[in-house]
């Protein structure tokens, strides 16, 4: 607002500055750094098999970590798909180990598909209430997803009195196996967990980039009044990010739960955490309103192959954390230069 | 006595490729008021941040009592009796009266800050401002006039000898804008020289002794009051013809907007809108005048839809719309161009074209996907309608001036093709080039059957190319005029003293 227009760069230069591509391309050389360097310090790490298998680990926090770039796009935090994902885990266990109707005397056992849409369902609503008392009654994003993190772990521990529900696999007589497919398949020789997160991301690119909805998330990040003075349902806006982030908790809870054939109430722990992680390495701001799929994925996979290139040169855990938070902090760093530097007054 | 206390001499400023100042020499005579007048990036705010040591010049010096002077920063230059109001308030809201006034200077006892007396000094402040104040409210619960009456005694708490406003009377109503007035005529008889700089020329007038005007970094006018008038201002600052062009010629057509009793109340419920009628026809222009607190941006806002009526209809051609969201009355055709328009105009993060095609994504959306060749040709047609000043529908909305920043607002909401449309003040903080250019668009706009209806705060802006010119006072209309009316008259309407 103020009279002084101090804008040395209006008309925008395109020219080819080194330090602005390595500014915005930095988690993509990030991680073209990390897998050189772990390449020449471990044979086994440039390995297809082993490129595979953590990919296959990264699809977890990859999942996660695209909801959490919907709703940081939106100016929000989600603090609790690490607890949606456990609880989504422990849903589907239950389901698969009979649900017991009292009333009848019966123990039914749904097929798979449906204990995956109905897992789908409990993350999604979730994800709703989230989505309902930040845009409704509007409870501060991290306060409301910090209460429902508390709330649906504590409803996993209650559901399985702390327990773990072991051997997931079905039984041929019931006619419910086929749950370890999603974490044990490959198809063309890919994980399937992989071409999942593949296929969310292609999904949400798209979306983000190229439908209505995107351009609404992304306007209404970027200043909520003013995308509501031009007509976009903000509110919808907001619950949908939630009940989106929720509803892909549970498809990673469905992953995990089905790459380990175990679901756990204690699953997912801190998995947020990593996800918002990705996010910010990935170059998205969390004031809202700036990001995109490619990066989050960037950023996904920089945090998943260095922390299983730490592990497979043999560096203690402890220094794994070290190294993750370094890179965080880092990446923080280079968003504060790239967003917050040369603007004044 | 008029012995010259500080003056810049030759003072240049740049931001690198961008000259801000080019070799301004600047007087500030002993117990007089000059004021600075000037277009927006005309660099007046430039002048003053180096005068009083926010920033340091490129070039140049300044000279302080004959003596050369440098400030290395603004408490330096504070030292030395140099104090600045900014433009944008600074207070912290969570803090008291007091505490604000007292910030980093508290006045200390051995055991802790000496509230007592720090209140007695507000308390003496207040009084001179004749303004009813506890120095211990919080600086959030205070009207904004209020507030900046609160930044001024905190000026004026340092006994400075030189004192410069930038942009004091945005935010005071009326009656505050006098009190100001009042105060700055006793600081100039205590000898205090004060800078002023106001976009409401007519006001400033009042108040000055010493004009300057500036215009891209350079100094084209200086002169005495008694040799200066309005016009004079406007010739110097802009360059040429000063015109806000004249009511266009259009047949009004049927009613395209009808008010009826609309009531919208505050927060505590009292009402800041009374069971107001109005009616617009297509083509026609409508102008609402009034002061700060008059209503204008309430009733606005609640036509649009963001503000929700405590009574009354909104009728938009014959259809009843209070119940709509705002989408859906931008789908019909009623739309608003927001009063703040980095606040509510703007998304900072996205881009020109993605801005202009904000308002009307519908339009370029087939299924699931948007048309990004559709949306290409609406953002360059915009760009084109509206005339605005970018390198293209990529660049940074930051990049562009505030003038070309509104013409982007008022593009967007022109782009989804309203029937009427309203305007909060459209013409704030732009300059007066980009003002005629869109007093033109909107008059266009009116010539093909648009309905529009516009607020402003400055008089000379109803007397343009409104057709009709309603005065809002408490909420209520307290007179309508057509476009021959005096502005004395618009002014005694809303409320406000004529000032001789």
């Amino acid at each position: 607002m103020s009279a002084s227009t101090t804008n040395p760069a209006s008309p925008k230069r395109r020219s080819l500055n080194l330090t602005r591509i390595l500014l915005e391309g930095r988690a993509f050389f990030a991680l073209i750094a990390i897998i050189a360097v772990f390449s020449s310090l471990s044979p086994n790490y440039f390995t297809v098999a082993n490129f595979l298998i953590m990919s296959s680990q990264v699809a977890i926090f990859g999942i996660l970590s695209i909801g959490m770039l919907l709703v940081i796009l939106n100016g929000g935090i989600d603090l609790s798909v690490g607890s949606i994902l456990a609880l989504s885990g422990v849903v589907a266990g239950a389901m698969m180990q009979g649900v017991e109707l009292d009333a009848l005397g019966v123990i039914l056992y749904p097929p798979v598909w449906a204990v995956v849409v109905l897992t789908l369902c409990v993350g999604a609503a979730v994800g709703a209430v989230n989505g309902v008392l930040v845009a409704i009654f509007k409870v501060p994003p991290f306060v409301a997803t910090l209460g429902v993190m508390y709330v649906a772990r504590g409803i996993a521990l209650l559901m399985t009195n702390g327990l773990t529900y072991n051997n997931l696999r079905g039984r041929e007589e019931l006619g419910n196996t086929g749950f370890a497919w999603l974490g044990f398949n490959r198809l063309w020789g890919i994980p399937i967990s992989v071409i999942v997160l593949a296929s969310i991301a292609i999904v949400a690119g798209l979306m983000l980039s190229r439908s209505a909805f995107g351009r609404w998330l992304y306007a209404s990040g970027g200043n909520e009044r003013a995308a509501e003075l031009s007509g976009v349902p903000v509110k919808r806006v907001k619950i949908t990010v939630y009940v989106v982030s929720g509803m892909l908790s549970a498809v990673a809870g469905l992953v995990l739960a089905s790459q380990l054939t175990s679901a756990g109430p204690t699953a997912g722990m801190t998995y947020e955490l990593t996800a918002i992680a990705a996010v910010v390495i990935g170059g998205a701001a969390l004031t809202g309103g700036r990001g995109t799929v490619r990066g989050t994925m960037l950023g996904a996979f920089v945090i998943g192959f260095l922390s299983a290139g730490l592990v497979i040169i043999g560096v203690s855990s402890y220094w794994q954390t070290v190294f993750t938070g370094a890179v965080i902090v880092l990446a923080v760093l280079m968003n504060s230069l790239q967003y917050g530097g040369p603007r004044k007054g | 006595m008029t012995g010259i206390v500080l003056a810049a001499r030759n003072v240049a400023k740049s931001y690198g490729q961008v000259h801000a100042l080019k070799g301004v020499n600047f007087d500030i005579r002993r117990g007089e008021v000059t004021t600075l007048f000037g277009e927006n990036g005309a660099g007046k705010s430039t002048l003053m941040k180096i005068l009083s040591g926010v920033i340091q010049p490129s070039s140049g010096e300044i000279v302080l009592d004959g003596q050369p002077a440098r400030f290395a920063n603004a408490a330096e230059a504070q030292a030395r009796g140099i104090s600045i109001i900014h433009q944008e308030l600074s207070l912290a809201p969570n803090l008291s009266v007091r505490d604000n006034i007292f910030m980093g200077r508290e006045i200390m006892t051995p055991f802790g800050v000496d509230y007592a007396e720090e209140e007695r000094q507000v308390r003496l402040l207040m009084t001179e401002l004749e303004e009813d104040i506890d120095p211990q409210t919080p600086v959030e619960d205070l009207r904004l006039g209020q507030q900046q009456i609160v930044e001024i005694a905190r000026a004026l708490s340092v006994d400075s000898r030189i004192l410069i406003m930038d942009e004091p009377t945005s935010a005071l109503s009326a009656s505050e804008v006098e009190v100001l007035f009042k105060v700055i005529r006793d600081l100039k008889a205590r000898g205090v020289s004060i800078v002023y700089i106001s976009h409401h020329l007519e006001e400033a007038l009042t108040i000055t002794d010493h004009a300057v005007v500036l215009r891209d970094g350079v100094m084209t006018a200086s002169a005495p009051r008694d040799r200066i008038d309005l016009e004079w201002i406007v010739r110097n600052m802009v360059g040429e013809n000063y015109d806000l062009g004249s009511p266009p010629k259009t047949t009004p057509g049927d009613v395209a907007l009808s008010i009826r009793g609309l009531s919208v109340p505050d927060a505590t419920g009292q009402d800041l809108v009374r069971g107001l009628d109005l009616d617009i026809r297509a083509g026609e222009i409508v102008c609402i005048y009034g002061l700060m607190g008059a209503g204008r941006t309430e009733l606005l806002e609640t036509v649009a839809g963001r503000l929700r009526a405590s009574g009354g209809q909104i009728v938009l051609d014959g259809q009843e719309v209070s119940h709509l969201s705002i989408a859906d009355r931008i789908a019909r055709g009623l739309a608003l161009v927001p009063e703040d328009r980095q606040r509510d105009g703007l998304v900072q993060t996205m881009s020109v074209g993605q801005n202009l095609s904000l308002a009307s994504i519908a339009r370029f959306t087939r299924g699931f996907f948007t048309d990004t060749r559709a949306e290409r040709a609406l953002i360059e047609d915009s760009i084109r309608r509206v005339t605005v000043k970018t390198s293209g529908g990529e660049a940074a909305i930051g990049s562009l001036s505030g003038g070309n920043q509104q013409k982007v607002v008022i593009g967007k909401i022109l782009a989804t093709q309203p029937r009427v449309i309203m305007l909060d003040e459209p013409s704030r903080g732009i300059d007066i080039g980009a003002k005629a250019e869109v007093f033109r668009l909107l008059a266009e706009g009116a010539r093909q059957g648009l309905a529009v209806l516009y607020s402003t705060s400055e008089v000379s802006e109803c007397l343009s190319i409104a057709h009709r010119i309603i005065v809002m006072h408490k909420g209520r209309i307290s007179a309508e005029f057509d476009s021959s009316v005096s502005k004395e008259k618009i002014m005694a309407a809303s409320g406000e003293s004529v000032a001789a």
